[in-house]
């Protein structure tokens, strides 16, 4: 996947857990905790899913780069390279 | 013959949950969802552990849970249940309190607290909110010196009807007290003052049955009358569970049983470090409860004094009063028709703590003087509230700890798991023995309804990690691919 495909993936992640948030005006840059209504149990359910999806383990010691869009997109692009897109 | 309740069950499974509290439940959906193939065995002939409820004569259900707690249930029911169980919570919008110090109704949130503490106990605004940021911003990773009572003594000194108020709904939510880490305060109390308490339309009856439901269309295999009296382990790995003098295979046991008895029954000390035991010898059992349940005779009808009501005659408030046999403080849950739509019938069940020594070595002739007694001073209290309510009333029984025991098996018939230092145990439990795991009511965070949940949550993501890491690769791509 291309970086643009890892923010997608992200993106299709959070609308599946967060279904009544609107994503069109997310911020790259800003903690997604601050724009949208997660909880700590909402960043387990993002590793949840990533282990789902593409069998892709984050470390417990790893969640703090989970903390912003831009954060994740960095921390996940190299470690999903090999994978294809999962809808 | 006896009935055989294991007819049909499979030789082996990804994982076998222990117990069918909240935590196991919700915990064995999930995995489920996420692909392994899950066994739910439960001892008793309902399902909810201490979420659950029995029918009288009379057309009565009484539930045994009191019924109220925060709104993120709504959040966790709908992502690991599903939206028909999370759209019948609904919210619970008249709490009252009645003691020597104040008499009031509120709608038990920030907003509305903020202005109590205000206006009749006369705090600055400014320490009010000071208060709300601090127990807000308290995390598991906090100081565990300060206690609650060190919190409140912080922000309001000496005021003990102040404490009173922000710590009595509590202890009767999960068993804390002012000796207790702040923390533990801060996380479950901050979650009620978000929008207030809430529970199921229906009754705890009807939510079971829609997450049995569930289970079922996720292919959980769920069983009761099935006592498991053994956990199998060789070489520190997990096997499987001996249940009704049958074996059952399983890469991961997730017990849902009280974390004490997991530890020294179901596994076996022998198979745990010493390290580790000492910890465990330092884990404090919370406390009991008594609860007396009250049948209103249909076609009756009683007029309506409030949802939850904490009601004490207690001078000044201490967390060691609630727990006197003869206590004069106790929780009245009040069943309006609209609670059980359909049923038409009220009921009221009586919650207060209560300490197991204290009813567990009484000769049966003791026991049920010191029953009928409870059930008296119940009454009289309640009088003051619905005046004549022994006329209307058809069906009456009590609980105590030693009722709690035989149903839920747990050691000293506890209501509310541990102290806080059980969750630590709790989460080291899989470093002991690869497989094992426990999802129940520990460190009193993890205890309650949302607490149950979701610590059944935070384990099954465990159990799904241990699991994917200990099958062979062609099976992890098989999952991966349906």
């Amino acid at each position: 996947m291309t970086s643009e495909e890892v923010r997608k993936s992200i993106l299709d992640i959070i609308a599946d857990i967060a279904p009544d948030e609107d994503l069109s005006g997310i911020q790259d840059e800003v903690k997604l905790r601050d724009q949208f209504d997660l909880d700590s149990m909402d960043f387990l359910d993002i590793v949840m899913e990533l282990r789902k999806r593409f069998n892709l383990e984050v470390p417990e010691a790893d969640y703090p780069q989970l903390v912003t869009m831009s954060s994740c997109v960095e921390y996940l692009t190299p470690r999903l390279k090999d994978h294809q897109p999962v809808g | 013959m006896p009935k055989n309740w294991l007819k049909g069950v499979n030789s082996a499974y990804d994982t076998i949950i222990i117990g069918s509290g909240l935590g196991g439940m919700t915990a064995g959906n999930l995995l489920a969802k996420l692909g392994h193939r899950v066994l739910i065995l439960e001892h008793h002939y309902n399902f909810g552990g201490l979420a659950t409820w029995f029918k009288r004569k009379g057309g009565h259900i009484l539930d045994i849970s009191l019924h109220g707690f925060p709104i993120g249930m709504i959040k966790t029911c709908r992502k690991y249940w599903s939206k028909e169980v999370a759209d019948s919570i609904v919210r619970l919008k008249n709490i009252r309190f009645d003691n020597p110090q104040f008499s009031f109704g509120t709608t038990f949130d920030k907003e509305d607290f903020t202005q109590l503490m205000r206006d009749r106990f006369g705090v600055l605004r400014e320490t009010v909110d000071d208060f709300f940021t601090t127990v807000r911003g308290m995390n598991f990773f906090d100081d565990l010196s300060m206690t609650t009572r060190d919190l409140f003594e912080k922000f309001f000194p000496g005021r003990n009807d102040i404490h009173r108020l922000l710590m009595e709904p509590i202890t009767y939510a999960n068993g804390s007290t002012l000796n207790d880490p702040a923390i533990t305060y801060g996380i479950v109390f901050s979650n009620f003052m978000d929008k207030g308490v809430y529970t199921f339309k229906g009754g705890t009856d009807q939510l079971i049955k829609k997450m049995k439901k569930e289970l079922k269309k996720n292919g959980v295999d769920v069983r009761n009358h099935c006592l498991v009296d053994k956990i199998l382990i060789e070489d520190k790995v997990v096997k499987g569970v001996r249940v009704n003098g049958r074996e059952i295979y399983s890469d991961a046991v997730l017990s849902n049983s009280n974390i004490l008895s997991t530890i020294n029954k179901l596994a076996g000390r022998e198979h745990f470090s010493p390290g580790f035991l000492e910890e465990v010898s330092k884990v404090r059992l919370n406390d009991s409860s008594c609860q007396v349940y009250i049948g209103i005779r249909k076609g009756e009808t009683i007029p309506n004094v409030g949802d939850l009501l904490f009601t004490s005659e207690e001078e000044e408030f201490t967390s060691e009063a609630l727990l006197e046999p003869r206590t004069k403080s106790r929780t009245f849950s009040f069943y309006y028709p609209e609670t059980r739509p359909g049923l038409n019938q009220y009921a009221i069940v009586s919650s207060t703590n209560a300490r197991y020594s204290d009813w567990a070595d009484l000769d049966e002739t003791e026991y049920m003087r010191k029953k009928d007694e409870l059930v008296k001073e119940t009454l009289d209290c309640l009088e003051k509230y619905v005046p004549d309510v022994r006329s209307k009333i058809d069906h009456l029984e009590a609980s105590t700890p030693t009722t709690f025991k035989r149903y839920t098996r747990h050691p000293g018939g506890v209501s509310f798991g541990t102290k806080f230092e059980g969750l630590k145990v709790s989460k080291d439990l899989p470093g002991q023995i690869a497989g094992l795991f426990h999802a129940g009511s520990v460190g009193i965070i993890m205890s309650g309804w949302l607490g149950a949940a979701n610590y059944g949550v935070i384990v099954a993501n465990e159990v799904d990690k241990f699991l994917r890491s200990v099958r062979k690769p062609e099976e992890k791509l098989e999952i991966v691919n349906v």
